[in-house]
């Protein structure tokens, strides 16, 4: 009896999916992908522009601007962010602006502004990496294991 | 009186004596600003947490739905409210400050409802003569506690809602007493679960839950759905209105767009970012509380019936890949002229 009737539940639940996801509005996966290519291509320019700046007018090389091009990316997020506008772009650009290293910054940093009334400790220092704590887990372990199979190829493969 | 399995008929006839609501600035913008109390134009109320805005909210609207009454707080004997927040702590505290016995409900977006289903039934049963009700609700602590930071840039799915800022509270009293619109009847809804588990998309996970208590209310208090002049679920957003329309209709139910609608469809403007319509304990609470009661005032509606769904899950359950328990409860709200002896 028991067995018959959540059988029973689970045809109707099926049948209730079925009907739901009819009703479901269709994610917009071209126009998603369309603007999250300008947008992150934007980025990207205004990444460049910066770059070629730091090169003209002050002593990097292509080798030494990749840092403080990205953290002048970083701190234009930071005013984004604070000011409230950053989410905005983001529910039109998607993974336009997720996936540059500005998304990173917005994670980190909305994090910390979010959770600044529990405190310094307790609150921004603790919650900070709560989203963006896992970027660093993983990017941080598959890091090692790459440099490990570097360390034993050029070990025993004499590369 | 216990009709059927889970409907209770006030024979009493409980009132609602004065009703409050206050709201945030994005829902002083939507479509129902008028018949709103108080509007506040800033998210965080000059108050330095979010949390500590939501509370502020609920208080200013208790103290307000006091004062229209014309009681003050310690003729009323029970304050019966909820919220979305952990551990309810915005009621908690607001009981606090009003220092009314106090019971504290959690039915998450349907606590509205089943707070005044219980309230009516205190006073129906001669438990009290006054109660307050209500339900808060507030975009950003919502946002902080059950998705990502408020400033964070993760893109919404369309299904997506709008979490309602604002606080809905009433004071319930005894029929003989006092005049006011009447709580008529309420079902109390079960626990249903068709296994939605995108927390992304509550409407379509909620509407099983009004379908059920519609139905079963309809039953047991054997009325045909035209008996309302209006019927309205608490915040399914397009998503579950459809679904709640189109299956209340296949299965010959008389609804129709006009006679069935949503508080989360009817709260904000078109245009404004809430892309699947609004959510939240203070959604069913405020367009209720506000709206609603005021057009029973001026006379448009005379009979209502009032579904407020809620999602039973947590931050936790979702991220362990568990489907979402979803509430409806159903208040019926009658003009005083007019209980029509059912």
């Amino acid at each position: 009896m028991a067995i018959n009737k959540q059988k029973e539940q689970t045809l109707t639940a099926k049948r209730y999916q079925k009907l739901e996801k009819e009703w479901e509005p269709k994610r917009p996966v071209l126009k998603n992908c369309i603007r999250a290519f300008f947008v992150g291509g934007f980025i990207c320019l205004i990444g460049q522009v910066i770059q070629t700046f730091l090169m003209t007018y002050f002593n990097f090389t292509e080798q030494t601007v990749g840092n403080p091009t990205v953290a002048i990316l970083i701190f234009i997020t930071m005013l984004l962010t604070g000011f409230g506008v950053y989410d905005r772009f983001a529910q039109f650009a998607g993974a336009g602006t997720a996936v540059p290293v500005t998304g990173f910054g917005n994670a980190v940093i909305s994090a910390a502004i979010e959770h600044r009334s529990e405190g310094l400790v307790l609150g921004t220092g603790n919650n900070m990496f709560k989203l963006a704590g896992s970027v660093i887990t993983f990017g941080v372990f598959a890091a090692f294991v790459i440099a490990l199979i570097k360390t034993i190829l050029i070990q025993w493969g004499g590369l | 009186m216990l009709v059927g399995k889970r409907t209770w008929i006030f024979e009493k006839k409980p009132v609602i004596l004065s009703s409050a609501t206050v709201v945030g600035p994005f829902e002083g913008k939507g479509k129902l600003a008028d018949d709103f109390d108080q509007i506040y134009d800033d998210l965080w109320l000059q108050q330095d947490s979010y949390e500590k805005a939501e509370r502020e909210l609920l208080e200013q609207s208790c103290q307000l739905s006091i004062k229209k009454a014309g009681l003050n707080k310690d003729s009323i004997q029970f304050f019966l409210c909820g919220d979305l927040t952990n551990q309810i702590i915005s009621s908690n505290f607001v009981a606090r400050t009003l220092e009314i016995p106090y019971f504290g409900l959690f039915g998450a977006c349907s606590t509205s409802m089943e707070g005044l289903a219980l309230s009516a039934f205190v006073i129906n049963g001669q438990g009290a003569d006054y109660v307050l009700t209500g339900a808060c609700s507030h975009n950003a602590v919502a946002e902080k506690q059950f998705r990502y930071p408020t400033e964070y840039g993760g893109q919404k799915p369309p299904t997506a809602q709008w979490t309602v800022t604002g606080a809905g509270t009433a004071v319930i009293a005894d029929g003989n007493k006092e005049k006011g619109p009447v709580v008529a009847s309420a079902t109390i809804g079960r626990v249903v679960d068709m296994g939605l588990s995108d927390p992304f998309n509550m409407g379509g996970a909620m509407a099983p839950a009004a379908i059920d208590t519609i139905k079963t209310h309809l039953k047991e208090r054997n009325v045909p759905a035209t008996y309302y002049d209006l019927i309205v679920t608490g915040d399914l957003g397009k998503i579950g209105h459809g679904i709640v329309l189109h299956t209340l209709q296949t299965e010959g139910i008389q609804v129709t767009n006009e006679t069935y609608k949503d508080c989360g469809l009817m709260i904000y403007r078109e245009g404004q970012p809430v892309l699947s319509g609004g959510s939240g304990a203070a959604c069913s609470a405020v367009v209720t509380y506000g709206h609603l009661l005021n057009e029973m005032k001026k006379g448009m509606l005379k009979r209502i019936l009032i579904v407020a769904t809620g999602a039973l899950f947590s931050p936790i359950t979702y991220q362990q890949k568990e489907t979402i328990p979803c509430i409806a409860h159903a208040v019926a709200i009658e003009a005083d002229d007019d209980t029509g002896g059912r």
